[in-house]
């Protein structure tokens, strides 16, 4: 596939070696701190701090021009239980994941449901970069430069009926080809959803590449939703159904454990995990560990989507 | 047995070692992936478990082989779960939670595997403290095999918190768990000749002086 952006990326600026030395050089002072506090020869309290440099020239309305993750650790740290459990055992198995041909079905409550062929399904759309944070539920972060499209335009395309309330999402399912589909773990196909209105808000977007390169396998390929003030595990993986629906779907996540994700799942440092606070995150690459903000940061722009609701109910 | 002895040693000095000197390397060496604090966490907790586990493998190891030479090791394994649930412990107070008292003490009141998780490393600590051959005799080997009892409990708890703190994949706590289970039931069935009553107490002793 032809993946045209509209601002391309010099190859100047893709992954720089020295990004990749600075971090483990400040892995190394880590290292050298955790020992020597171990020993006691260290009050704590001292810092390394990671130097990552690259970021967004001219960051977007919706970009962050916070510095970027590095591309190793974006798609070598993943939660893609299709592929194993461990955080890199995507990077390891997703190459059995055959991402042509690939089609999707968009359906449901719409006037134009349609079978695409993947390259039919994104023609129409202009791709653009877009630097989002990413929270994970587990407690970590990262900044990731998407390659994707609005969903909106989507949705405007398949011209929602006026019942269609909410809109939900799956991923493929093929136990040869994602391994991780035999175990039982969860109740495959994996599912999400998201309100019409959150579907429709220009923050959310289907992702086909990242760092300006197609999407790897192991991060959702070959299309994927984005959305940023929402955990992780909402923004699904090789999506191969959109279906528009009248009744809140039932997640994957909900039906798993239904007191620890909610349908909603929007990143809220003041309603935590069961298990866990969510307070507080670690950017992957740093050492220190930073707060965590209401809707990810993206409190200006979603806010009033939840306006009246009581969060900590729908959580 | 007499002969494997010195290998036996050597090995189960390289057991205990080896975890932090793989965690060392491949901090150094970057190979813990991108996440290696939260890496080198879960890995600590796993060797505490695994050497908890060793050391209630010895008495039913001497039940099975007959050898009661293996009673010198146990301290230095039990040792080494005090250790490595220690690099655990400090990596939870200082990188997860930079020494923030407040929201530690919500933690342990409001997280059930955060409460039995530290319970059980409390538990520890008196252990590892009385596991020298001075505090053997001054408590008595009545009072000091009573205490160091409580590392059966410390096990359950070990597991249990494991148990508590994973999302869902609950198929390795099930597996310490079973481990745990097999290594008590071994005790139940108990034979005359190898009653540990009659082992214990002055003989290691001197063992453990002669060996240190």
């Amino acid at each position: 596939m032809l993946i045209r952006t509209e601002t391309p990326i010099p190859s100047s600026e893709i992954t720089d070696e020295r990004l990749y030395w600075n971090r483990r050089e400040w892995l190394r002072q880590a290292g050298l701190l955790a020992g020597a506090a171990v020993a006691g020869l260290l009050t704590p309290g001292c810092r390394a701090e990671g130097k990552q440099v690259r970021r967004k020239a001219n960051p977007g309305p919706y970009d962050t021009d916070e510095p970027w993750t590095s591309y190793d650790d974006i798609t070598t740290y993943n939660n893609f239980y299709e592929f194993g459990t461990g955080k890199r055992d995507p990077a390891r198995n997703a190459h059995r994941l055959r991402t042509r041909p690939w089609t999707i079905r968009v359906e449901g409550l719409c006037h134009r449901p349609a079978t695409y062929e993947l390259e039919d399904f994104v023609k129409p759309y202009t791709l653009e970069e877009r630097v989002y944070r990413l929270r994970c539920v587990e407690g970590w972060s990262m900044v990731i430069p998407w390659l994707g499209f609005p969903l909106a335009e989507v949705i405007h395309r398949a011209e929602p009926m006026a019942s269609a309330k909410f809109v939900e999402f799956t991923t493929l399912y093929d136990p040869e080809q994602m391994p991780g589909q035999k175990a039982p773990i969860l109740d495959w196909p994996y599912v999400e959803g998201l309100r019409l209105d959150e579907a429709l808000h220009p923050l959310t977007i289907l992702a086909v590449g990242l760092y300006g390169k197609m999407l790897p396998n192991q991060n959702g390929a070959p299309i994927r939703l984005v959305v940023p003030w929402k955990y992780g595990f909402k923004s699904i993986k090789s999506i191969v159904r959109i279906r528009f629906v009248e009744k809140q779907p039932i997640t994957t996540w909900m039906k798993a454990a239904p007191h620890e994700y909610g349908f909603y799942s929007n990143v809220n440092p003041n309603v935590d995990h069961p298990r866990w606070s969510q307070k507080t995150e670690r950017r992957i690459g740093e050492f220190r560990k930073r707060k965590t903000l209401l809707f990810n940061g993206y409190a200006d722009q979603v806010a009033h989507l939840y306006a009246g609701m009581d969060l900590r109910k729908y959580f | 047995m007499r002969r494997l002895t010195p290998w036996l040693n050597g090995l189960i000095w390289l057991g205990v070692a080896a975890p932090l000197l793989y965690l060392s390397w491949g901090l150094w060496m970057d190979r813990l992936g991108a996440n290696p604090i939260q890496e080198i966490t879960h890995q600590t907790g796993r060797w505490t478990l695994r050497f908890l586990l060793a050391t209630l493998a010895i008495t039913p190891l001497r039940r099975l082989t007959g050898w009661n030479g293996w009673i010198r090791w146990r301290r230095r394994l039990g040792l080494a779960a005090f250790f490595y649930a220690s690099i655990h412990l400090l990596l939870y107070l200082w990188l997860d939670q930079f020494f923030d008292w407040g929201e530690i003490g919500r933690d342990i009141l409001e997280r059930r595997f955060i409460t039995v998780g530290l319970l059980a490393y409390g538990l520890m600590v008196p252990l590892a403290v009385t596991s020298t051959a001075g505090w053997i005799r001054r408590l008595g080997g009545r009072t000091w095999r009573r205490l160091h009892r409580l590392v059966y409990a410390i096990a359950v708890l070990g597991v249990l918190h494991y148990w508590w703190a994973v999302k869902f994949n609950w198929r390795p706590p099930l597996a310490y768990g079973l481990i745990l289970l097999v290594l008590f039931l071994l005790r139940l069935r108990r034979p005359a000749s190898s009653r540990p009553v009659v082992t214990l107490p002055p003989q290691p002793l001197s063992k453990i002086r002669s060996e240190a």
